[in-house]
């Protein structure tokens, strides 16, 4: 037993209930201010977590909490997108119906949640994680409670969700069942045996199932764009960056940490649902005109290229899930930081608002289609580095059958998202209309956010030795 | 170690940064310093270029900067014989462009911002010594290539002509990313540096099995970002729709970056997959030389006319690489700097018309010449140079190219000469009869002549090189032959003596550009 382990968690869940209690005493015109306490706080946090280095993995709650390099580094993760996502909210906060306090502690309480998920080296831990973040978000992505669409997607997200949520309990009560136990550990352990229980495999693979919906993977990627078009900007950002990643620190726990040898026969499974998510993702996309949907399609494009990194199955592998979601986070979140400062006058999310966007705001412009380039992946942002470890982690597997089939089909999906991307940078640079809409102000924050992004971006894509190092240090932690 | 290539490279970005920080209004001084910069990489360049050892095999002027050990990728430039001369071309081309650039009036800070921004791009990818760099450099010039044609494009569909251009080129290069990576890994280093791939390669030669699929991704990849028929039809689109300076920079420098990735990369280290493909090539080197030949021949459109010419000489290029001898693949060395210059050249003057006429429609034009002597004087030696007239520089590539692959493929070779000579002669001459001679059309009443020296200096600039290389071809070939001699002898090592024929020593027919010494009087 060893809860100190749990600090930061605890410090995430104190800030929370501090924000809620503060809501009491703090005048109505000023509630909208706590986020930028909230941020400030957590920033302290994160500042706070690089006194922790796990040398080795430490454990608490007999076994079922896990701090090392990976759990560590997710953690990181986490709490900058959670900065940046308050930041942004308290720009949308005006847009909210009423209670802008609760929004901040429920995106804290979604942290906590991702936080634990992070950690989760036990089944029961991973169901309790995953509805912790599952549930704040039914309520974050529902919160524009007088706007129809943000309802609808809410109640989209919830039936679907608790599908996803009774295939996972489902799938780990066939494990405890086959298993005995439901520690990571001692699954590990007697992992070549169990490879053999047909029990075992049914109820892994509805965890998968469960997972997959977490990370928009297809065929469980039918929520994310109706979703991510409805919900508040901030929920859709802190959904579409923290949430995945929380799929995929999972994923990679599972799959990798806890059960590598039927991953590795698994891998024509997790080929096909990347090749599949990829083609899907992408193909949907083209059409697409409002952006938030336009982006919630690409999160499943996205979500296909990291699986890539799980169906190579090493170590390159996940060490370049680790890079591309970093990167994936700061342009996502440029892209969902502009969109709700250009949204606020239009109440509109369609491509044309963006169109002539560099007449009115250079640094909107330059954000935004950064954000873009860095997701279609072109040197020397983020995103292209992260894209070339996917495929250089998966290039050398390429004597297996399909693999040659997916890399075209990744190649395929690249030079699609291209299209839809650059759709985009065209609009904002010489797109025809809106041009004579008046100048658009940026506040501080939301400039600050857009600096962190821009940097990261470009320090992710042109210094990735650092970063690299760091990432493939994380991953050290799946080493069987 | 030297930093003179990295600052070659690295001026132009520089000179991008500065402008970014310039308030706008000052358009005088954002220009003086997009033609500051490219003039200083330009003379840095020739000075490079004079000092480059000629017959020293390996390269010079290296310069290494860790990137990430880890994964054996580093910031490493260098020039040999090849690329030296290219990366003189470069500049000049860069240089030449940006003198262009006075058509733009509007959102000029941008414009110079991307434009210096593609410059660096482009002379990066051609110095690069690491395979990553290589890619990320051209992958780099792409975006501005896109932003450029979609802002100051020409036309009604340079929408669709943007796309087209950077998601056609797009995949290309994402085949040659997988072959390169593929390469790197097979390769067995753990180093995209290419030094250390050809040695390891060296020690231990890839497998023809691997050589088998790795060949035809580089082959292909590269072929579409060089507009290899069948895939080339990106080309004259977007070249007809791009502001002056970006055709300029593309169709003259960024297209070469497939041959040059063919001849360093593809060829020598994978012999048994390049002896496989050469007869492929030498019949899609048809499809370029003949079918885009014939299709200029139909153009009405100045542009399209040169895109679609650009295209073919192509062609030739390809020709000389699949004959794979010292000869043939030198010169197509000659016609990558040559044609660069070239392309530079009609594209530039066909600029200059545009910009005071708005249209490209021959149909429209007339006594040009009359007008504008400076500038048709030098469309009409572009023209010439274009249809292979002895004494510009394409002539001696092109007839090096011819002389070699006449051993290997004679037929191609008997096809490739009528359609260069002939259907290049056809339509080059063709396009100065309807734009420059004949009674003065209305238009061309109004057409301005290039007066000031800025505007006359890029256009003599490019034709200068065209002449000195042509005359004087060993200041290319010296330099040139030793490298592709070493190509040359690892590309045949596996099948010395099945297709491949060695170089003429001696043969009757000689081009004037014979670089050995002993063959010179």
């Amino acid at each position: 037993m060893n809860a100190s382990l749990l600090i930061l968690e605890y410090a995430v869940v104190g800030l929370a209930l501090a924000i809620l209690l503060l809501d009491l005493w703090v005048p109505a015109s000023c509630k909208a201010k706590l986020g930028h306490l909230a941020a400030f706080t957590l920033t302290g946090i994160l500042l706070a977590s690089f006194a922790m280095h796990p040398e080795t993995a430490h454990y608490a709650f007999k076994q079922s909490y896990v701090l090392d390099g990976l759990s560590l580094f997710f953690k990181r993760f986490f709490i900058l997108a959670a900065i940046l996502v308050l930041l942004i909210s308290v720009e949308f906060a005006d847009r909210m119906p009423t209670g802008i306090s609760e929004y901040y502690a429920l995106i804290l309480f979604a942290l906590t949640g991702m936080m634990l998920a992070a950690s989760a080296s036990d089944f029961a831990m991973v169901f309790v994680s995953l509805e912790l973040i599952t549930v704040t978000f039914y309520i974050l992505t529902s919160f524009q409670r007088n706007r129809t669409r943000s309802l609808e997607s809410g109640v989209k997200y919830l039936i679907l969700g608790a599908l996803s949520s009774a295939f996972m309990v489902y799938g780990i009560a066939l494990i405890f069942g086959a298993a005995g136990t439901m520690k990571f550990t001692a699954i590990l352990a007697s992992s070549a045996a169990l490879a053999t229980k047909p029990l075992f495999l049914l109820g892994l693979l509805l965890t998968f199932s469960g997972l997959a919906f977490k990370v928009a993977a297809f065929p469980f990627q039918i929520w994310a764009p109706d979703v991510y078009q409805g919900a508040p900007v901030p929920s859709t950002a802190f959904l579409a960056v923290g949430s995945k990643a929380a799929g995929f620190v999972l994923l990679l726990r599972v799959l990798m940490g806890t059960v590598p040898n039927i991953t590795a026969q698994w891998a024509p499974l997790l080929m096909l649902v990347a090749g599949v998510t990829i083609l899907y993702g992408n193909l949907c996309a083209i059409p697409q005109r409002n952006l938030k949907r336009l982006l919630g399609y690409s999160s499943i494009g996205n979500a296909g290229y990291l699986l890539l990194g799980l169906a190579a199955s090493n170590q390159a592998g996940a060490g370049a899930i680790l890079y591309y979601l970093s990167g994936y986070l700061f342009s996502v979140l440029a892209a969902f930081a502009v969109i709700s400062v250009v949204s606020r006058q239009t109440d509109d999310e369609d491509i044309s608002i963006v169109s002539g966007l560099h007449k009115r705001s250079p640094l909107l412009a330059a954000a935004l289609a950064l954000g873009f380039i860095s997701l279609a992946g072109i040197p020397p942002l983020a995103g292209f580095f992260g894209k070339f470890l996917l495929l250089k982690s998966i290039i050398p597997n390429v004597g297996q059958p399909g693999v040659a089939l997916l890399l075209g089909t990744a190649l395929f999906g690249i030079a699609v998202s291209f299209y839809y991307y650059l759709g985009v940078v065209r609009a904002i640079y010489w797109g025809k209309n809106n041009s004579d809409l008046p100048p658009i102000a940026v506040p501080v924050p939301v400039r600050l956010v857009l600096y962190v992004c821009i940097a990261g971006m470009l320090y992710l894509g042109c210094f990735p030795n650092s970063p690299l190092g760091t990432a493939t240090r994380a991953v050290l932690a799946l080493k069987p | 170690m030297s930093i003179l290539l990295t600052s070659i490279i690295g001026l132009p970005f520089a000179g991008a940064l500065a402008v970014a920080m310039i308030p706008r209004n000052n358009r005088l001084i954002i220009r003086s310093v997009a033609l500051l910069v490219t003039m200083v990489s330009m003379l840095l360049a020739t000075y490079l270029f004079s000092e480059f050892q000629s017959g020293v095999l390996g390269y010079q002027f290296v310069h290494e900067i860790a990137w990430i050990p880890s994964l054996g990728i580093n910031y490493a430039v260098g020039v040999d014989g090849i690329s030296v001369g290219i990366i003189l071309m470069g500049a000049i081309v860069a240089f030449a462009a940006t003198c262009l650039s006075h058509e733009i009036t509007e959102r000029e800070k941008e414009y110079y911002f991307l434009l210096l921004m593609m410059i660096g791009g482009i002379l990066g990818a051609f110095a690069s010594l690491d395979l990553f760099f290589f890619f990320a450099f051209h992958e780099f010039a792409l975006i501005p290539t896109f932003i450029m044609i979609g802002v100051w494009g020409r036309g009604e569909n340079k929408n669709y002509a943007a796309f087209n251009i950077t998601i056609y080129l797009t995949i290309g290069a994402l085949l040659a990313l997988f072959g390169l990576i593929a390469l790197s890994v097979q390769a067995g280093a753990n180093s995209f540096d290419i030094r250390v791939i050809t040695a390891a390669i060296k020690a231990k030669p890839l497998t023809g099995a691997v050589q088998a699929w790795i060949f035809p991704l580089l082959l292909f990849g590269f072929g579409i970002l060089v507009s290899l028929w069948p895939f080339h039809s990106w080309a004259p689109l977007g070249y007809s729709a791009a502001p002056t300076a970006t055709a300029m920079l593309h169709a003259g420098v960024l297209k070469k970056f497939g041959l040059y990735g063919l001849i360093r990369i593809a060829i020598p280290l994978m012999p048994i997959g390049s002896q496989a493909w050469m007869q492929v090539i030498a019949v899609l080197c048809l499809g370029n030389i003949l079918f885009c030949g014939f299709v200029a021949m139909r153009q009405r459109d100045l542009n399209l006319l040169i895109g679609n010419s650009s295209v073919a000489h192509m062609g030739f290029i390809f020709l000389g690489i699949a004959s794979l001898t010292t000869l043939g693949v030198t010169g197509a060395v000659v016609i990558i700097i040559a044609h660069g210059l070239l392309a530079a050249l009609s594209f530039g003057i066909s600029g200059h018309i545009y910009h005071q006429t708005k249209t490209l429609d021959m149909d429209q034009m007339g006594g040009f010449l009359k007008p504008m002597p400076f500038v048709g004087a030098a469309m009409v030696m572009a023209m010439m140079a274009g249809c292979g007239l002895p004494g510009f520089a394409n002539f001696v590539g092109e007839s090096m190219t011819l002389f070699a692959a006449w051993k290997v493929f004679p037929v191609v070779t008997s096809l490739a000469v009528w359609g260069g000579l002939v259907i290049g002669a056809v339509y080059m001459l063709r396009a100065i009869r309807s734009v420059l001679h004949g009674p003065v059309s209305p238009m061309g009443e109004r057409m301005i002549d290039a007066v000031s020296f800025w505007r006359k200096l890029p256009f003599a600039l490019l034709l200068i090189g065209l002449l000195v290389f042509g005359v004087w071809p060993r200041l290319i070939t010296d330099k040139v032959n030793p490298c592709v001699e070493e190509i040359i002898a690892m590309a045949t090592f596996g099948q010395p003596t099945a297709k491949v024929v060695p170089p003429p020593v001696k043969g009757k027919q000689r081009p004037p550009s014979r670089k050995r010494p002993a063959a010179r009087p």
